[in-house]
């Protein structure tokens, strides 16, 4: 286990080195000057650009850029945007408002998806159809839209929760959240069903029925431990996809976090803001599938590592 | 091996005229049809027969584990230790399973759950039946495990089902069956999954265990070596009825129905050798397409004209033994050794 | 199958050919294709995902039944004006006919999931056939390539490399999506290639000394490509939504091209007063999805040996 483990965090650190080095590519290489198109909205004078392009190392080659970024990485340096702000600081005062996102969001795909999916299974076929209708006609809409109805039916029609800010202290999140978590609840709704369904057919759980367990007793004890399996796999993997609805709900319910951060900074070309944000991003994605990985060892005790 | 002499030899298990179907699309299919069998205290019981000849079914209908496989008892009677088992709701029967009546599978991995200690799983079993307190329970799981011969018990407590041989693994079973002393044991296919040299290993812990727990051994199997060996009492089963049922020791003597008859001489001995494989030619019949008459009739050398319109009923014959063949008698005169 | 040798010998010698196994995989198609045939479910789908198809090639069949059909055709005059007779589905926020820009949106929005998934597809068959069957180096190359695209959340990962276009037509933006789509379906290719190999009728072929090529593919590439092209139908949903999202997030398609994707994000400023801007893209949308989710959900089913 030790060993498959520096394995995968070799693995790791390789695929953190060329996935920031193409953000950086894509969003430093670019034709064109992102200086001078700063000062289309601001203008500068020929100096102040030249010394922001010095100050920016834009004029050394591409590859010494990039290590210059990964060395002031390495050193906690994430350096600062065109106004001379500094990007960690930005980060840092963003930061809480997109984990209480993301872990509310992970909440209610847990709780309702793994509810539903188990209704959906032991329940009848009517029951079954109308869980397996709505989950499927969330999944088709985008997450926007499913934003702006909800903002729209329990925000403002219904006057139940809050549709903007954080002003609200934890409720303002539960909104947001449950459209975020819409998609992954869906999703392991079906994964949960699935695996019940299968479960419920499989040979040891005829033996617990053998051994005079009540039907209960046989679905919790048996079945959904055996069932939870890929739907906890996927809760962790569903990270990578809560950070990126996170850019899209954070900017319909105006919540002040990362995924904010990055899609202003994008479209403001705010290019070291874009690259810090989406290097810290893309760490915490590897880091949460290598301990998914492991996890996953963990929950299903068959799963030997060589 | 024979009852011992002074036994209590009460009827443990009744089973009476079952019949379980299976329904496609609101037709009823016979997968079990007219089934009877008794065993008493102390008595092994070996139903005989091929895959689809319904012995797991009636397995099954007697413990009560039908549910998942949606097919139903639709007629006859299954009395235990007096009881009417059928009579009964669902919670009291459940009082029944794993405490009285207990059951063992034929691949100990898939019937085990994956993800659960075993010792845990054995535990479950007492926890579920009765009050012992953790500890209690805890030592008594040791004591089973020691019991079925499993070394090292109290480390291997803490293992899980993939990390023991097939072998271990229905001990396993075992252990988990046995842990509130049942009655009755049925065993369908214990050792068909395994090597030969543990099959002998785990028949003969069966037989010990039953010796020791006083206990009935329902043992399904469709190996004529094994059944011989432990059987007191055989019952035949084809295409989901009873064929034949008698004594171990007279069955093997003179089957008095021609498939059990076809069943015997296809088991090669080494005084078989050079000549050709004798085997039954067909396959069995699936239960949706059962043929008229006799069900065996298709594939008899004995088959004639009464055969394949009327269904042989079954009579009993001298010896305490029954037969469903109209010329059982013939039969039992040509193979009498 | 035996071929007969008629000599001038009546003798009659029959030639047996090793056993096709593209006759098991045809047949599991065979078999497939007719539970799928009786599903209503799969009917239904099915048909909703052709008319969707035929909308995207033709718009003009459709457009044209209320007023004029184009959907250029614009007066600022009626700017977000509800339905009216002629026009079904009310005005946008140019004045533009709602409901020719949701039948015209149709083509550019199923267009970009057909082109990423037909993208994905190819280069994760190629790719992870080449991966799962040569091993080695090539094996080690092509998976640590697919790390390092994996290694990027989806959304988080198009809104980056999207940015640095400044023109995105249909094929960049289907581009950019295949790119960091190929890793999960090259990995499914790699791992069922790997398990198809060591079957028994593969190491029989090699053992009668059938060459690299033939084994790829008339044994291998037909069994282990199933799963793929099931997965591959539930992508298409899936990326005709994503596109529709990065649109809104303002690195998809752009204008002048048609998509729902595009009539949504218009829709952000004036949904709560004109709620048609939001309903009607959204329903084709969301019909359409669902359709191809569900087609997903049968193919997979029927295709599962498992459930046989």
């Amino acid at each position: 286990m030790g060993r498959y483990t520096v394995r995968r965090l070799i693995q790791m650190v390789f695929v953190f080195f060329g996935v920031t080095l193409i953000i950086y590519a894509a969003v430093w290489a670019l034709p064109g000057d992102p200086i001078r198109a700063l000062s289309g909205n601001r203008p500068m004078s020929e100096s102040t650009i030249n010394s922001l392009r010095e100050q920016f190392h834009l004029n050394d080659p591409f590859y010494m850029q990039y290590l210059t970024y990964i060395g002031n990485l390495l050193r906690g340096d994430l350096g600062t945007d065109f106004s001379g702000r500094s990007v960690a600081q930005q980060m840092g005062s963003r930061w809480p408002v997109t984990i209480n996102l993301a872990l509310m969001a992970l909440l209610f795909e847990a709780v309702f998806g793994i509810a539903l999916g188990t209704i959906a299974a032991v329940r009848g076929k009517v029951t079954d159809y109308v869980i397996l209708f709505f989950s499927i006609s969330i999944i088709s809409l985008p997450v926007f839209v499913l934003a702006y109805m909800g903002q729209i039916l329990l925000g403002v029609k219904a006057g139940i929760f809050p549709v903007s800010g954080i002003n609200e202290g934890w409720l303002s999140y539960i909104l947001p959240g449950f459209i975020l978590a819409t998609t992954g609840m869906a999703s392991v709704a079906r994964l949960v069903r699935s695996s019940v369904l299968e479960n419920l057919k499989a040979d040891y759980t005829r033996t617990a029925h053998a051994k005079g367990l009540s039907n209960f007793r046989v679905l919790t004890r048996h079945v959904l431990r055996n069932s939870l399996i890929p739907a906890v796999t996927f809760l962790a993997i569903d990270l990578g996809y809560l950070m990126g609805g996170a850019i899209v709900i954070e900017g319909v319910f105006n919540l002040p976090g990362i995924g904010q951060l990055l899609f202003r900074s994008t479209a403001a070309q705010e290019g070291a803001v874009v690259v810090g944000v989406a290097s810290l991003l893309v760490l915490i994605f590897l880091l949460t599938n290598l301990l998914v990985d492991l996890l996953y060892g963990v929950l299903d005790p068959r799963i030997g590592y060589e | 091996m024979t009852i011992a002499p002074g036994t209590n030899s009460t009827e443990l298990l009744s089973v009476k005229n079952l019949r379980v179907d299976f329904f496609i699309r609101k037709k009823p299919i016979h997968i079990v049809k007219d089934v009877s069998l008794t065993i008493k205290a102390n008595e092994t019981l070996v139903v005989l027969g091929e895959s689809g000849s319904g012995k797991s079914v009636t397995s099954l209908a007697v413990m009560g584990l039908l549910g998942s496989s949606g097919a139903q008892v639709t007629a006859g009677e299954i009395h235990f230790e007096g009881v009417d088992l059928l009579a009964l709701p669902a919670n009291e029967r459940r009082k029944y399973r794993g405490a009285k009546i207990s059951m063992i599978f034929q691949d100990a991995l898939s019937a085990l759950n994956p993800v659960q200690k075993v010792g845990k799983q054995i535990l479950e079993v007492i926890q579920e039946h009765s009050d012992l307190n953790r500890q209690d329970a805890h030592k008594r799981v040791l004591e089973l495990m020691d019991r079925v011969r499993i070394p090292n018990p109290a480390v291997r407590f803490h293992d899980f089902p993939h990390q023991f041989s097939g072998g271990m693994r229905q001990r396993i079973m075992i252990a988990m069956a046995l842990a509130m002393n049942p009655s009755l044991l049925i065993a369908d296919e214990p050792t068909t999954a395994l090597d030969v040299t543990v099959q002998a290993q785990i028949m003969q812990l069966l037989v010990d265990l039953q010796r020791q727990h006083h206990m009935g051994l329902m043992l399904i199997t469709h190996d004529l070596k094994v059944a011989a060996e432990v059987a007191d009492q055989i019952v035949v089963m084809y295409a989901g009825r009873v064929v034949e049922s008698a004594p171990a020791d007279a069955l093997y003597r003179a089957p008095a129905h021609p498939y059990t008859a076809g069943l015997l001489a296809s088991t090669p001995t080494a005084q078989d050798k050079g000549t050709m494989l004798k085997s039954i030619p067909g396959t069995p019949p699936s239960p949706a397409n059962a043929p008229a008459g006799c069900p065996f009739n298709p594939r008899c050398p004995r088959a004639r004209d009464i055969c394949r319109v009327e269904e042989p009923p079954l009579v009993s014959i001298p010896g305490g033994r029954t037969s469903a063949c109209h010329f059982w008698e013939e039969v039992l005169l040509d193979e009498t050794k | 199958m035996s071929d007969h040798v008629l000599s001038d010998n009546p003798t009659i010698v029959p030639v047996v050919e090793p056993m096709n196994d593209l006759t098991t995989q045809s047949s599991l198609a065979r078999d497939a294709w007719n539970d799928m045939r009786r599903n209503p479910v799969f009917l239904l789908s099915a048909s909703v995902v052709l008319l969707m198809l035929v909308m995207a090639v033709w718009p003009g069949l459709f457009a044209g039944w209320f007023g004029s059909g184009d959907p250029r055709q614009c007066d600022l005059a009626v700017s977000n004006n509800g339905p009216a007779p002629g026009h079904p589905f009310g005005f946008d926020t140019q004045g533009c006919d709602v409901y020719a820009n949701v039948i015209h949106g149709a083509s550019a929005s199923i267009s970009v999931g057909l082109l990423v998934t037909l993208f994905c597809f190819v280069l994760a068959v190629v790719l992870g056939s080449i991966s799962g069957f040569f091993g080695g180096w090539y094996d080690a190359v092509i998976s640590r390539i697919s790390d390092v695209f994996f290694g990027f959340p989806f959304l988080l990962g198009a809104l980056i490399l999207l940015t640095s276009f400044s023109e995105r037509s249909i094929w960049t933006v289907s581009f950019v999506l295949a790119l960091l789509g190929w890793p999960t379906l090259a990995r499914l290719m790699r791992s069922t290639v790997k398990s198809v190999i060591d079957v028994d009728y593969v190491l029989a072929a090699r053992g009668l000394g059938a060459s690299n090529w033939r084994i790829i593919t008339r044994h291998i590439l037909p069994n282990a490509v199933t799963p793929v092209i099931v997965l591959s139908t539930l992508n298409i949903g899936a990326f005709i939504v994503a596109e529709a999202t990065l649109t809104f997030l303002g690195v998809g398609l752009q204008y002048p091209a048609i998509s729902w994707g595009l009539q949504l994000s218009a829709a952000q400023s004036s949904f709560t007063v004109s709620p048609h801007l939001l309903i009607f893209p959204s329903l084709f949308l969301g019909v359409t999805v669902v359709s191809f989710v569900l087609l997903g959900d049968v193919v997979r089913d029927a295709f599962d040996p498992k459930l046989r």
